[in-house]
């Protein structure tokens, strides 16, 4: 056993190598002197602090945050009670509503915003940061249910069952009890959410107007007019933030049972 | 339990968002994608509907998809995905197994975490850093030109095979993940037996951990499998001109040709592919009564 | 002990789809006993209980709890608490808060709570824990937080679906007694379900032994097993010696029956009618059977020849396996009173079953039901 684990190690070690190189690459160099070429010339916060200056950037992270924190918000009242319909009551329209839930997620992201453009259109809808947030909320959705559905499906009925025996009507089991154990769930999808809208550029590509671009359209259109220093300090930004909001989300998401077990 | 109207009306504002802003722009895609164009990109008014469907035009969009040009760039499309698939699968399945089976316990969490962050952070960054690896500039000329191997920067950017990297890179966590989901759920003591009744280990891997891991292989194919065949970062930013997939030529379509008629045909032939290849995917995992991915 | 119903059942009937989970159960609880719904898994038990305690409605039938219909009431509108198979503690809250959850909605004044909290929590010698948190309990503590959270809601009726469940064996037994003496001195109805019939029998006032969602017995503990009423019944409570007989005729206090191997015996009426060429079944536990070398007809004792096919040593006791003359499996259980001295049967060997006619239990036939 030892010696074939020995050898696996090392294997997935190489492939976590694979996973992390590249990016390590690019934090990096976003400390790197040089503006041009791949040698080490030094270190410098000088691109961090040039990013600071750069009005189209600071906008476009403006416009991003916007569409992520009201998208997110969105997305999360609605995945959330999406997900209680499913998890908690039989209705009519049940199987539907989980494939409508999926359709977004497994649709490629093109076909998406192609529609979604062709919808604006037809509606002579201008395009803006309001249908940016729009786009954002139909993905979104989807990944708040399910993130809150998986966190119902962990929980025990008769808790909720405890506290109408103990008492409490419909409505105050869902604020006492329901709710306050369901809330890791609820953070966890928004932090999810959040991190998707803030990546998006694909979808956000087609329904982004003037005025409207996103921190990932800026990104794009720089990368095409070549490499540049800052590219790397703000992607650098961005990975930072988003490791730390995975982290959060991925902590909340495991389930108290999982803590208990050692007890 | 009874069915309840509070399901009903917890469900109706996602019904409502996604049924006017979801189903309802997919249907006037669906539309369009018959639709005669003008000149100028917008949509031509057809007089005599009747006429129209009898000419048989409005499947012209459909027929003009099947030129050899985009021929050649679906098959390119579906082949990458296709390598992708694989080579992510092969590439996956022992790290996977280490991570699920080998590693101890306690280091599990942080092994998954490792795996976990990389599937959620911006796909455009982890793209862009091949573009910064790779290109003429780049970290790996720069080693290859003094290490002497070469006398000439190389042209590793803007090519198939910078296209299938960025997709491989790009998708080997949304392999391992379900890879690892159902490795994890392995009963070990299945591997025990199988050793016990005096299998060798590669016969044991074949008889009994593959079976029985096949649910998180398949979900693993499809989770890879279907985004690749929409790509479009990375065949744009690290196939360039050169390597068009079917998501560039959409793309296209609706940014630069100024088409959405063609744009919209095409999405909807990708969107068939896509939906069958999960049609077939459901049926496996009805039949299997295990479903690692929805 | 009163006999004023603390709980009433008529006709309760629960279907789950083309299955009757409990069927037709008519049957009423007293004020202050301590009773049990025994009976295998899937016999309907805990969903009788979850129908007292409003989780679920019935298709059919009805409940009163001290005379008052509550049969579609909503669980937290009934005079009763429940004590869950899995404790069911908020995990988000700590000991204190959670014995402290329902009394809000029972009129205790908020300035109250601390003082009823630190009561019900002395009742199950947890006196101190208020602030620590369920995760942080061993799994006996977590039970009698679950108990004190129930009572200190001081229930008419304290509903307990297998409350023991979770515990280990030694740990079983001693909460077995506190319970029941818990009980005793509150004079709380507890309604009890259990799959297990000595747990049954040691706590129970009544035990109502049930089988595919019909009680098949309601009696005194110790009726339920000394004189079991059906051959479930008597199966379920470890009496596994049946023997198939015919009637030869009686008096009025006795019926005469035909042995296998051909001995007479005359058993006890016990008030039933039984016509000569009737088939008649009755039932001995293994410890009331003797295993002799001789035949005891002749001094009254009704015999059975058999041959001796295995014996099991259980430490305790031995357990002989023997076969009648028609082929019938029996078993016989005897106390190792001297150190073990090897067998006093070999296999094969032949010898007699005796017992005592007033340890056979006539059992009602299909019919009679």
């Amino acid at each position: 056993m030892r010696g074939r684990g020995g050898l696996l190690g090392a294997y997935a070690a190489l492939v976590y190598l694979f996973l992390y190189a590249p990016i390590a690459i690019l934090v990096v160099f976003s400390f790197n002197r040089a503006r041009q070429t791949a040698v080490w010339e030094g270190g410098t916060t000088e691109w961090y602090r040039s990013l600071a200056k750069n009005d189209l950037i600071l906008a476009a992270l403006k416009n991003s945050l916007i569409v992520g924190g009201v998208a997110t918000l969105i997305a999360t009242v609605l995945g959330t009670l999406v997900a209680l319909a499913l998890g908690r009551h039989t209705f009519r329209g049940e199987g539907f509503t989980r494939q409508l839930l999926y359709l977004p997620v497994i649709i490629p992201e093109i076909v998406l915003g192609a529609a979604l453009v062709t919808f604006f259109g037809a509606l002579a809808f201008r395009l803006s940061l309001l249908t940016v947030v729009i786009a954002h909320v139909v993905f979104c959705v989807s990944y708040v249910a399910i993130v809150v559905r998986a966190r119902l499906a962990g929980f025990d009925r008769s808790l909720e069952e405890a506290a109408l025996d103990l008492g409490a009507r419909p409505a105050q089991t869902f604020f006492r009890v329901t709710l306050p154990l369901l809330a890791p769930g609820i953070v966890a999808g928004a932090l999810l959410s959040f991190t998707i809208s803030i990546d998006d550029y694909v979808i956000t590509s087609f329904v982004a107007g003037v005025g409207s671009t996103t921190l990932p359209l800026q990104i794009y259109s720089m990368l095409k007019v070549g490499v540049t220093p800052e590219v790397n300090a703000v992607s650098t930004l961005i990975l930072a933030v988003t490791v730390v909001l995975i982290a959060v989300a991925q902590r909340l998401q495991r389930r108290p049972a999982e803590r208990e077990e050692t007890s | 339990m009874r069915r309840d109207r509070a399901g009903v009306l917890l469900a109706l504002p996602t019904w409502a968002t996604l049924g006017v802003f979801f189903l309802l722009p997919l249907a006037i895609l669906f539309v369009v994608s018959f639709a005669r164009r003008d000149t100028y990109g917008g949509l031509k008014p057809i007089g005599d509907l009747g006429a129209y469907l009898a000419s048989g035009k409005f499947l012209e969009h459909y027929a003009r998809s099947l030129h050899p040009i985009y021929l050649k760039i679906f098959w390119r499309s579906l082949w990458m995905a296709v390598v992708t698939t694989l080579v992510c699968l092969v590439v996956s399945f022992p790290a996977a197994y280490y991570i699920a089976v080998v590693a101890r316990a306690r280091r599990r969490p942080l092994l998954l975490g490792l795996v976990v962050v990389p599937f959620w952070t911006s796909f455009l960054i982890r793209t862009y850093a091949w573009m910064f690896i790779l290109r003429t500039e780049g970290l790996v000329n720069h080693a290859l030109l003094a290490a002497g191997l070469v006398h000439r920067p190389l042209e590793l950017l803007y090519n198939d095979f910078a296209v299938l990297i960025g997709l491989i890179y790009g998708e080997l966590p949304f392999m391992i993940l379900p890879l690892y989901a159902s490795l994890e759920k392995l009963d070990r003591s299945l591997l025990e037996a199988s050793a016990d009744l005096g299998a060798p280990r590669a016969a044991t891997l074949r008889r009994v951990t593959v079976p029985m891991t096949m649910p998180g292989i398949v979900a693993g194919i499809v989770l890879v499998f279907v985004p690749s065949l929409g790509q479009f970062i990375v065949s744009d930013l690290l196939g360039g001109a050169k390597t068009i997939l079917a998501g560039n030529l959409i793309q296209n379509q609706f940014a630069i040709a100024r088409n959405k008629p063609f744009g919209a045909a095409v999405a909807f032939e990708l969107t068939a592919a896509v939906l069958l290849l999960l049609w077939a995917y459901a049926r496996y995992t009805r039949r299997r009564g295990e479903d690692v991915l929805l | 002990m009163s006999t004023v119903s603390a709980v009433e059942i008529r006709g309760l009937t629960k279907r789950f789809g083309d299955v009757a989970a409990v069927d037709a159960v008519t049957l009423d609880i007293r004020a202050g006993e301590f009773f049990s719904l025994l009976g295998p898994s899937g016999c309907g038990k805990t969903t009788l209980l979850r129908m007292i305690g409003g989780f679920e409605l019935p298709t059919a039938g009805s409940i009163r709890i001290h005379g008052e219909d509550v049969t579609r009431t909503a669980p937290y509108g009934r005079p009763v608490n429940m004590v869950f198979q899995h404790y069911a503690l908020f995990p988000h809250l700590s000991v204190g808060e959670n014995v402290a959850f329902g009394m809000r909605y029972h009129g205790v004044p908020r300035g109250d709570e601390p003082r009823r909290v630190a009561a019900a929590l002395a009742l199950v010698q947890l006196t101190g824990y208020e602030s620590r948190r369920p995760d942080q309990l061993s799994g006996g503590q977590r039970q009698r937080v679950a108990l004190a959270r129930a009572l200190a809601l001081e229930p008419e009726v304290l509903l307990l679906d297998e409350p023991l469940g979770a515990l280990d064996q030694k740990l079983r037994k001693e909460v077995q007694v506190q319970l029941k003496q818990l009980q005793r001195s509150l004079g709380i109805t507890f309604v009890f379900v259990t799959h297990d019939q000595e747990e049954a029998l040691t706590m129970s006032d009544r035990i109502a032994v049930m089988n595919r969602g019909r009680v098949e017995q309601l009696d005194e503990a110790a009726r339920v097993f000394e004189r079991p009423a059906t051959e479930f019944v008597a199966t379920f409570m470890g009496a596994s010696n049946f023997f198939d007989v015919f009637v030869r005729g009686g008096d009025a206090a006795s019926v005469s029956i035909e042995l296998p191997g051909g001995a007479a015996a005359r058993l006890p009426r016990e008030g039933r009618e039984w016509n000569a060429g009737e088939r008649l079944r009755f039932v001995v536990r293994p410890e009331k059977l003797d295993l002799r070398t001789h035949d005891l007809s002749t001094r009254g004792v009704p015999s059975v020849p058999v041959t001796v096919e295995d014996r099991v040593y259980q430490g305790v006791g031995t357990v002989w396996l023997v076969r009648g003359p028609g082929g019938e499996a029996f078993s016989v259980y005897e106390q190792n009173e001297r150190p073990d001295e090897g067998a006093r049967f070999a296999a094969g060997a032949r010898a007699f079953l005796c017992f005592r006619t007033r340890d056979a239990i006539l059992l009602s036939t299909a019919g009679d039901r």
